[in-house]
């Protein structure tokens, strides 16, 4: 059987388990659409979170970034785990406790105002829709290769399965249909980092392996990366950063978007119990752990095959590096999976020097005098993940998996995200603001056409992506951390906080952060209309776009404290509601509208 | 009525209190450890390279999913000595 076919039938079972499900678990009432009936044990929770949470950034972008970046790009990976601490500490107990559906329903109704949800509104869905053009981005990178098609096709595929599945069931098709994919991408992630640590290490376990004894080299695996890559021009692969600030307020970022998001603060609405919502958040972190400690031996494992395919003799022990590297791969000997990949555009190889070998280094640094003239490979970062069983020679089956995984792990978090934009506009927009007489069934009918327009505006700035997978999605952290996460935390830590405070510290945190964003990355991430290049050279206090949340959260609380100081307390009955969410006591189940 | 809210403001106090607690933990592990003081850990190896990348890398997170399951056995504890559980 060829490997299109494996693919397919791997992409396909997955496709009709996920199905299924959601036929037989379909959403009858809006509430059931939205929060799943509020009956979900935690662990249940805990994994369909997982699996909402682990988008294509998690699972096909990250371990790529971590291979390309080495330690400086740790940050995604306690950036994306430690925002559970702050998500199961300020926000997710009290939030259950409140017991409504989305997050505007609470700042409307903490904040006492329609300005202030209308505000919250906004924020989710940029917030959202920036996610889904990273999710985009990485469900296109899968489905063009393996479905063989180019990445704009990949990208319009994707797009239209997301939107199918996304409005077939709601919240509970989708809280059971996700267990199913957390289970298909964790199985289909750690398989094949499991026989590579065993190829590279003998230690089967990719967490150790990591930190073993590289066999063919005899020396540790992270200290033979670093040799290899020096080699070859890069930083060491451990190399510590220079500025800290920047990693500092990074990791900050994108913990904050953690606890901002509201596609994933909407899962602890549908556990029974507070206490529950924090134990749910404690089992979600313990099944996104699982991928999250696996991939830095997927990116580290990754870079050093690579490296030492197209250089064979830098694999084994090495006297001299200067000689390892003289005798690339002929580009003509190349080995499958480099063809295979090069169709879909995202590897593309340039004989600079017409020697017929590829040379790939780098090319910041002057090797003219080994007679290399260019970095000749462009590997794609998205694409290391989805390669990998094919760079590490593993059967066939293994990489109709990881198709199945990495598409698993697009459409969970996209349908997701599409469920949060969908129900601000239908509740908390129409329902709630504009035509509080709406029926269901008018409800769901817009709940479904937002989704369509949200998808179609994401797919468009998909093609062209103000980066790879995972650092679009980060800047969506940045966005939400810096204008929801303050607003919720103070919404329930202060007493004092009132509605003009959080809506100028709302408005603060979103205009100062997406301001710096397009200045450097592009007005409304529109390629080539960026004031200012995206070089650490003009980012103010080298702070990069990606690391600003962190800097608009701090604006964020700032104006609010201030505002809401020189303007009036909120009244008696607000002062008794968040007296009301911080104690368990009286929790019912989500209250109905 | 009155001793409800003392009781109430006891909880919440008590809560405040154990969330500042596991924060410095959380903020120590990963801008301590993993970022900021990694440079005077440099000293201690870990498989090839030094335990600062292994906090950034591997421990933080294990000690995030550590923080987490603690403080909600802590608040059930405390839930129940304040009689506000559900």
């Amino acid at each position: 059987m060829s490997q299109f076919a494996i693919n397919l039938l791997f992409v396909g079972a997955s496709f009709a388990l996920y199905i299924g499900i959601a036929i037989w678990a379909r959403a009858g009432s809006t509430k059931d659409f939205y929060v799943a009936g509020g009956g979900v044990h935690p662990i249940t929770n805990g994994m369909a979170t997982a699996a909402d949470w682990m988008s294509a950034a998690s699972f096909i972008s990250m371990a790529g970034l971590l291979a390309s970046g080495g330690y400086a790009n740790s940050t995604f990976l306690m950036g994306w785990t430690g925002g559970y601490v702050i998500l199961a500490m300020l926000l997710a107990p009290y939030l259950r406790k409140f017991g409504k559906f989305t997050v505007p329903d609470f700042i409307g109704d903490r904040f006492y105002s329609n300005t202030a949800r209308l505000v919250a509104i906004v924020c989710l869905i940029v917030a959202s829709v920036t996610y889904v053009i990273g999710q985009m981005t990485g469900a296109g990178v899968a489905f063009s290769r393996f479905l063989e098609v180019s990445n704009t096709w990949g990208i319009w595929l994707a797009a239209l399965i997301v939107f199918l599945y996304a409005v077939f069931g709601g919240m509970k098709g989708i809280t059971y249909t996700q267990v199913a994919q957390y289970v298909v991408l964790i199985i289909a992630y750690t398989i094949p980092a499991v026989f590579i640590a065993f190829q590279l290490t003998g230690n089967p376990i990719p967490m150790f392996g990591m930190f073993s004894t590289h066999t063919e080299s005899g020396i540790p695996l992270l200290a033979k990366l670093d040799d290899v890559v020096s080699a070859l021009g890069f930083r060491d692969y451990t190399a510590d950063v220079d500025n800290k600030l920047n990693m500092v307020l990074f990791t900050l970022s994108l913990m904050v978007g953690t606890a901002g998001l509201p596609h994933v603060i909407i899962r602890f609405f549908t556990v029974p119990k507070v206490a529950d919502a924090r134990w749910s958040a404690g089992w979600a972190l313990v099944f996104i752990a699982l991928l999250y400690l696996t991939a830095p031996a997927v990116g580290s494992m990754a870079r050093l095959n690579l490296a030492t395919t197209v250089y064979p003799e830098m694999a084994g022990q090495v006297e001299n590096y200067e000689e390892a590297v003289q005798n690339p791969i002929l580009y003509e000997e190349r080995p499958d999976w480099v063809r295979t990949w090069e169709e879909t555009g995202l590897i593309s190889f340039n004989d600079l020097n017409n020697d017929g070998r590829i040379q790939m280094y780098n090319d910041a640094v002057d090797y003219s005098e080994r007679g290399w003239e260019g970095n000749e490979l462009t590997v794609n970062n998205d694409i290391l993940v989805l390669a990998n069983p094919e760079i590490a020679n593993l059967p066939g089956w293994v990489i109709g998996l990881i198709a199945a995984g990495g598409i698993a792990a697009a459409l969970s978090t996209a349908a997701g995200l599409l469920l949060a934009i969908s129900s601000a506009i239908s509740h908390d927009l129409i329902k709630t603001m504009i035509n509080p007489k709406i029926s269901e069934k008018g409800e769901m009918l817009a709940a479904r056409i937002s989704m369509g327009g949200a998808i179609l505006l994401a797919t468009y700035l998909g093609l062209n992506p103000p980066g790879f997978a995972a650092q679009t999605v980060a800047l969506a952290f940045g966005i939400a951390g810096a204008s929801l996460f303050p607003a919720l935390m103070m919404g329930i830590f202060s007493k004092r906080m009132n509605s003009p405070g959080a809506v100028a510290g709302m408005l603060a945190g979103l205009i100062s952060t997406l301001l710096y964003i397009f200045t450097y990355l592009g007005w409304f991430f529109i390629p080539d209309t960026n004031t200012l290049a995206n070089t650490p050279d003009n980012w103010i206090f080298g702070i990069s776009p990606l690391s600003f949340g962190a800097v608009g959260a701090m604006i964020n609380f700032a104006v609010a404290f201030a505002v809401s100081r020189v303007t009036a307390a909120p009244p008696q009955e607000i002062q008794d509601l968040v007296e009301s969410v911080r104690y368990p006591k009286g929790a019912g189940m989500a209250v109905d509208h | 009525m009155a001793d409800d809210k003392t009781n109430a403001a006891e909880y919440w106090k008590a809560n405040v209190r154990l969330i500042f607690g596991c924060l410095a933990v959380w903020a120590f592990v990963s801008y301590g450890c993993a970022i900021l003081f990694r440079p005077l850990l440099a000293g201690i190896p870990v498989g090839g390279t030094d335990l600062g990348f292994w906090f950034a890398q591997q421990g933080s997170i294990l000690t995030f999913i550590v923080l987490i399951f603690f403080y909600a056995w802590k608040m059930n504890k405390l839930d129940q000595k304040f009689g506000l559980g559900e």
